[in-house]
């Protein structure tokens, strides 16, 4: 503070509040295009759902830049307390690739044992070459059907 | 000159027993605002630590709710508008977030009247947006029946048709059949039974046709277990947080009020550092928007 006079100080955060609205609105709108809700059938075109995802996200960390830097006053402040403030969150940055990297992983091992569940009793012994790994050979998808997801 | 100037500075400081009570404060801040931050920073990654166990539970899971089909619901009336009661209130704590700016920025001109003002609209916002998450919460347990075990939110895996439970064959007598795709979400309601008078899940048949063209029967399974689990626990804690702030917002505006703060002359700072707590509840927010209802 102290750097705008108050009249200006005062525009700023009527700048403030239109901007977070307007960018809310459009993440809103964004998501729900994405969605398939304004245009029907966008949500089955992978490439707009992945990019009004990653569009989403950019606004969101954009919201949260403004928050910090101008509602927070974090501009004010000197510049080793706003490094000491933010660059441990930067350690998020690798959390947030192991652990989606290990929910997808999670997800393909569930789905292998889903479908060696379906795999009737004859049809092991018949394919039962497992080359000494304890492990099944994976058998033509055409053999099993799995009807629905087991809960 | 220039040489021995550090050494000076060095010795300052290890006479200092406290080195906020010398004339220099660390970092240009005083010592509440500063181990506020810090706080903050502690609790950002608890947070943190909710949202990305949300995101990878959600990637270990074959089907997941669609956000816009769970958040259709909204207090005015039967219409579904997807996202929309959620957008009204991050409304609420973004402008309620403004507010506190300004109460902010009138604790720096050391206008009392202005701070009570300001702050009174901040906790009216904050109370508002805890009354619409109320409402919210209370829709998805007593109406939609979701717990932190049970989600009855559940998607598709293939296209198909619903079946009339008495006849065995789709709604196609008159009425058109009632058709979806994979990814579709469904909401498992539950129905009184006639003859015993409890209530059960009714999880609705349907055909659909097998990848090798075969005709088959599936019925409504109950979607993944945890969605409800972090639901509760996020937003919950989220809103914990919301409602902590709320409390001692209060409280200090009833000592700015009080007039408290005119005695310490230091530029209501309170109001400062409560102020930088309730923008943080609003950063959080921020990303529970993402990642629970726009992704």
């Amino acid at each position: 503070m102290g750097h705008l006079s108050y009249e200006d100080s005062k525009k700023r955060v009527r700048y403030g509040l239109y901007l977070l609205a307007i960018v809310t609105l459009v993440e809103v709108f964004i998501s729900l295009f994405g969605k398939g809700h304004i245009i029907p059938g966008m949500h089955s075109i992978s490439f707009v759902v992945y990019a009004a995802g990653f569009i989403i996200i950019v606004l969101s960390l954009y919201k949260a830049y403004f928050i910090i830097y101008e509602f927070m006053h974090m501009k004010y402040e000197v510049k080793s307390l706003a490094m000491s403030v933010l660059l441990p969150t930067t350690l998020l940055i690798w959390a947030i690739i192991a652990f989606l990297q290990e929910g997808g992983s999670w997800e393909a091992r569930r789905a292998q044992i889903r479908d060696k569940h379906a795999i009737p009793a004859q049809q092991i012994q018949d394919a039962g070459h497992d080359e000494g790994h304890g492990m099944i050979n994976p058998i033509e998808e055409d053999d099993v059907y799995v009807p629905e997801l087991e809960s | 000159m220039a040489t021995t100037e550090p050494i000076i500075e060095q010795e300052e400081i290890q006479n200092q027993g406290d080195a906020w009570s010398g004339g220099k404060e660390p970092f240009k801040a005083s010592y509440g605002k500063l181990m506020m931050w810090y706080f903050l920073l502690s609790d950002a990654f608890t947070f943190a630590g909710f949202l990305i166990a949300y995101g990878a539970l959600r990637f270990s899971s074959p089907t997941w709710p669609v956000p816009d089909f769970v958040f259709q619901t909204h207090p005015f009336g039967d219409s579904h508008l997807p996202l929309i009661f959620v957008t009204i209130m991050s409304f609420l704590l973004i402008v309620s977030s403004v507010t506190m700016v300004r109460a902010v920025q009138e604790g720096h001109r050391e206008n009392q009247k202005g701070v009570v003002f300001w702050m009174l609209m901040t906790i009216i916002g904050g109370a508002g947006f805890l009354s619409c998450q109320a409402w919210e919460w209370t829709n998805l347990i007593a109406t939609e029946h979701m717990t932190v075990t049970t989600n009855p939110f559940g998607s598709h895996v293939t296209d198909g048709v619903y079946i009339d439970d008495e006849h065995g064959h789709p709604y196609a007598s008159g009425e058109e059949a009632e058709t979806f795709e994979a990814g579709d979400s469904y909401l498992i309601h539950k129905g009184v039974d006639e003859h015993t008078g409890e209530s059960s899940w009714i999880q609705r048949r349907f055909s659909f046709t097998t990848e090798d063209g075969q005709e088959m029967i599936g019925q409504q399974q109950f979607g993944p277990k945890a969605f409800g689990a972090l639901f509760f626990f996020i937003t919950g804690f989220h809103g914990f947080h919301v409602f902590s702030g709320v409390v001692f917002l209060t409280i200090i505006c009833v000592n700015v009020a009080s007039g408290l703060y005119v005695k310490r002359k230091n530029g209501y700072e309170m109001v400062e550092k409560i102020g930088l707590y309730w923008h943080f509840v609003d950063l959080v927010w921020v990303f529970v928007f993402l990642v629970f209802y726009l992704l």
